[in-house]
């Protein structure tokens, strides 16, 4: 029995014993002088897990008497999680190489984050779920501040763990109260104890929950870590936070309402859809006013965020489908966009000034054109990807009857065009100024070309996104059903 | 000969690539070449469109040349051309190499310049023959990012303004319609376009915070795509984007804009609101004649005080895109033919009113009104093609301007007279500030001392004309020409919305017995 529990487990645990390894060995050999080399081995590590995943598992496995799910919607949001990891480790490299921030604590810390995302997304079970999420939170944390001898790396540490614990708070409160009504924390016995409505200590219990998770996610109005966090971590560690993290939060957001919840959706329909237009309208608003990248980063996926949950607050299959299409596709938009930032340097260390971009479009035409893409599919804009993620999470919103959440969402959108506007015209309009470095890093230029062609060009017939909508559609009717 | 729509569409898009790849340096010669490039681009795929025109059979009313393929999220990549969609085409096709000759003297960053404008010559083109819902929402929209970079790179000195202004104003008229998109797509289960035109939406009225919706669905919908087109058209009182536009954008983007960019709003009128919402139509038409009405008049007194060229052609355009809304939606034949040949007639002759702006601010660098005066006495091959355009743009007998305007005229005296009085003052009005214009800026003696030096047009600049006035005085002596080929649709079109309408009063007439 165990056996068959622990094979279902192994992605993980092999992850996991990776980390610890990597660890000890690091120790007691070389310490930092190894990290480039664990990098590497654990983007590595992600990329053969994702192949490991995506290719062998299959159906619908339960381990632990159903603490933990393996099915189609979990391995869907692990290979995203593990893939974008990957690429954001590689991506980092470089730029911790040269700041002395490349210690080997790095990689075993975003190792053991990814564990507990992989739990997460997987939990079937309230104190599986706790424990993912604060393995990958406590991971987290201490990558935040990473740049020790800064002050707003440190504040950045601090401010994320302070609120990441109030959240945690929240989230353990509700699932106490659940439990105190459902009696069991196992999702498979919360739904039975919801059928035909749900007691009011329940919907207590459900409230605190989803709280919990708007912080994860950073939905409006649980959202005031972000831009701080955003700001005072290391790029790459921005970039990590904006990709990987969001994923494995909304997944576990919409394995908890709908597997646990699932029977009563209209309850929590109102709140997923109230975050969405929250944090979409807070998105689109307080990103105008931003002049550091980071930042105006940070507000952009609290907005990207808001239409997520759209996807999620329409309580249906397309629903969820629509969510996953959406958050790959910002998921890719957002590496991309983070790789560019990476490459934003004067004189060897890093910008952050949206109008340092000024005229970037006369000294690197072919990445100028990237962020081009990358700005007008973060708005929105046919043809990028990132209006077929729109498209699709509108879809959904108004298949569920939530027509009014539309209407507030292609506002929003039109409010946010606003500012990745006003990048582009940073870097086509602007006059000239100091100019950034040259440098471009093969990774990073490599990565940043490679998703510029993804988001520009994937919707043409024949790409069909590569297939992304069938196998959302298959991870999505997994989860509701 | 199986995808000739999609050769001609992504045409462009190839001589795109092979700038952005395959030409290196900013030298003379680079420049050269790269005009070279895009004028052969553009003049094949002129030639494309003549075989699309040439397999057309206008007396068949149903979409032709279809080319169907699976796309993403059960869409269809679905192209496809019929009587109404043909005409706009050419239109796009004809214009284009003159637009890219019209800027042989642009010297900044021209590589760019004629990527854009060949990216936008696809994009625009796609719109025309895009059979699929999102297919079609996806060229709209994504013609709004060469045109915003046209402008905030090679505009004037307000240009930041006018392209933020531009891209936004367009922005949020369109994102409605894609809410609207997606209620159709959920009520009919499709978004072939073709199937869409015979599915008969929901017309139950109902109330949305107290407020009563008649026609309910219908006019919904029809209220979103209003909002983009009537933006994108430009109707008052949403019109003030243009003139910041067509004032800050380089003369070949000017052109560009009105001559086909404003008449994807009058297209998607007739592709979607009136087929497809003909009950829709009919509660909200008397709202588009008198904004039409007052579009008509209001625009032409604004133009009348504008001291500046280009703003005072910008406001012309609105008004004459005042009598498109109004024939259309007058939705009998005279109106709809009219109202087709007005915006391709608008096409030749605002183009050219452009162009011959272009012609003197590239020598003098200025479009002020009062920079200007006498020019006839160092210009006389200029003072007569102006002259020519201004009558035309005025809708003199004899030019395309004429006919447009008379049908549009006819089609809406039938349906709404006090409408038809106040619209024709406004064909006074036209001639009042089109010849006022032409004497301030060409009549009188020349006595400004920086125009001595002026030189006439070159060889380029009426070679680039002379198309455009064959077409004006060919369609003006000959609308056959056009009417022939746009009449069996527009028949179908109009009988289609009379027969959706007559079904409505009956089942309403039955529903109130």
């Amino acid at each position: 029995m165990i056996g068959a529990d622990i094979q279902i487990l192994l992605p993980e645990i092999v992850l996991a014993v990776y980390a610890m390894l990597a660890l000890m060995g690091a120790v007691y050999t070389t310490k930092d002088g190894a990290a480039s080399l664990l990098t590497w081995m654990t983007a590595g590590m992600f990329v053969l897990l994702a192949l490991v995943i995506g290719v062998n598992g299959q159906g619908y496995n339960v381990a632990f008497d159903g603490m933990f799910v393996d099915d189609g919607f979990a391995r869907f949001a692990k290979v995203t999680i593990l893939l974008s990891a990957a690429i954001v480790l590689l991506m980092s490299e470089g730029y911790m190489q040269r700041r002395g921030l490349l210690r080997f604590e790095y990689p075993v810390l975003i190792a053991l984050a990814v564990v507990g995302m992989m739990v997460m997304v997987s939990a079937g079970d309230l104190m599986v779920l706790y424990m993912g999420l604060e393995l990958q939170s406590l991971a987290l944390y201490v990558v935040a501040s990473l740049r020790r001898d800064n002050a707003k790396s440190t504040e950045a540490g601090l401010k994320y763990f302070v609120l990441g614990a109030l959240s945690s708070g929240l989230l353990l409160y509700g699932a106490s109260l659940t439990y105190g009504f459902a009696g069991t924390t196992l999702f498979s016995g919360i739904i039975e104890a919801a059928e035909g409505g749900a007691s009011l200590g329940l919907l207590f219990g459900l409230v605190f929950l989803i709280a919990g998770f708007a912080f994860k996610v950073s939905a409006a109005p649980f959202h005031m870590w972000t831009p701080d966090v955003y700001e005072g971590s290391p790029t790459p560690v921005t970039a990590f936070f904006a990709t990987a993290p969001k994923v494995a939060a909304i997944a576990l957001f919409a394995r908890v309402v709908h597997d646990a919840f699932g029977g009563i959706v209209g309850e929590w329909q109102q709140i997923v859809a109230f975050l969405s237009v929250a944090s979409m309208f807070l998105g689109a608003v307080a990103a105008i006013g931003q002049t550091n990248i980071k930042r105006l980063m940070a507000y952009s996926s609290i907005s990207h965020m808001g239409f997520a949950m759209m996807g999620l607050a329409a309580g249906t299959v397309g629903g969820v489908q629509a969510m996953l299409v959406y958050m790959v596709i910002y998921v890719t938009m957002n590496v991309g966009t983070f790789a560019l930032i990476l490459t934003m340097e004067k004189d060897g260390r890093p910008v952050t000034d949206i109008a340092a971009l000024k005229s970037y479009a006369k000294r690197q035409p072919l990445l100028a054109l990237v962020m081009l893409v990358m700005m007008f599919s973060l708005a929105g804009v046919p043809p990028m990807l990132g209006f077929f993620g729109k498209y699709a999470v509108l879809l959904a919103a108004y298949q569920g009857g939530l027509a009014w959440l539309a209407v507030a969402g292609v506002i929003a959108s039109v409010i946010s065009a606003f500012y990745y506007l006003r990048i582009v015209y940073y870097m086509y309009f602007g006059e000239d100024t100091q100019a950034l470095d040259g440098r471009t890093p093969p990774v990073l230029w490599v990565t940043a070309v490679v998703t510029g062609a993804i988001i520009g060009l994937a919707w043409i017939p024949g790409v069909n996104l590569f297939g992304l909508d069938p196998m959302a559609a298959a991870a999505a009717a997994t989860l509701v059903n | 000969m199986g995808n000739i729509l999609t050769l001609t569409t992504f045409l462009p898009l190839l001589g795109a690539v092979i700038l952005a790849l395959g030409l290196r340096g900013d030298d003379a010669a680079a420049q050269r070449n790269a005009k070279w490039v895009a004028l052969v681009t553009t003049a094949v795929t002129f030639i494309c469109s003549l075989f699309i025109l040439t397999n057309f059979d206008p007396a068949n009313t149903d979409f032709q040349l279809v080319e169907t393929t699976d796309w993403i999220f059960g869409l269809q990549y679905k192209m496809g051309v019929d009587g109404i969609s043909i005409l706009f085409v050419m239109l796009t096709t004809f214009l284009m190499p003159l637009v890219i000759a019209s800027c042989w003297n642009v010297t900044t960053r021209v590589k760019e310049y004629m990527i854009a404008f060949l990216i936008l010559e696809t994009l625009m083109l796609g719109v025309f023959l895009a059979l699929d819902l999102v297919l079609f929402y996806l060229f709209f929209e994504a013609g709004l990012i060469p045109m915003f970079l046209i402008i905030g790179i090679w505009g004037g000195k307000d240009r930041i303004y006018a392209s933020f202004k531009f891209f936004l104003y367009t922005f949020l008229g369109s994102v409605l319609m894609l809410v609207a998109m997606v209620a159709m797509f959920t009520e009919a289960g499709t978004t072939d376009i073709p199937t869409l035109m015979t599915h008969s939406f929901g017309t139950d009225n109902f109330r949305i915070l107290g407020i009563q919706i008649v026609g309910g669905m219908q006019t919904l919908l029809w209220l979103a795509f209003f909002a983009s087109f009537a933006v994108k058209m430009p109707m008052w009182p949403v019109h003030t984007w243009l003139p910041d536009a067509h004032v800050q954008a380089p003369t070949a983007g000017s052109v560009v804009l009105a001559a086909i960019l404003l008449k994807l709003g009058g297209y998607g009128f007739l592709r979607f609101s009136l087929p497809m919402f003909p009950v829709g139509s009919e509660v909200m038409a008397p709202l588009v004649l008198w904004l039409s009405a007052i579009a008509i008049v209001y625009t032409s007194l604004v133009a009348l005080a504008q001291s500046d060229m280009k703003k005072l052609i910008a406001y012309s355009s609105v008004a004459h895109m005042g009598f498109v809304t109004m024939g259309i939606f007058s939705a009998n034949q005279q109106g709809v033919d009219g109202a087709i040949f007005q915006m391709i007639s608008h096409g030749f002759i605002s183009g050219a009113l452009f162009l011959c702006v272009g012609v003197i601010y590239d020598r003098m660098h200025t479009r002020e009104i009062d920079a200007y005066g006498g020019l006839v006495n160092r210009m006389p091959a200029y003072a007569l093609i102006f002259l020519f355009f201004t009558m035309a743009n005025v809708g003199l007998p004899g030019t395309s301007g004429f006919v447009g305007e008379f049908l549009t005229l006819v089609g809406v005296f039938q349906v709404n007279t006090w409408v038809a009085l106040f619209a024709t003052s406004g064909v006074i009005l036209s001639a009042a500030y089109a010849l006022w214009l032409y004497r301030r800026v060409v009549l009188g003696d020349l006595i400004k001392e920086s125009l001595r030096s002026i030189t006439d047009m070159t060889g380029r600049e009426r070679l680039i004309f002379a198309p455009l006035v064959v077409m004006t005085l060919l369609l003006g002596v000959y609308p056959a020409l056009i009417l022939d080929m746009i009449g069996p649709s527009v028949a179908a079109l109009v009988d289609n919305y009379d027969a959706a309408l007559a079904a409505f009063h009956s089942a309403s007439q039955f529903a109130a017995n």
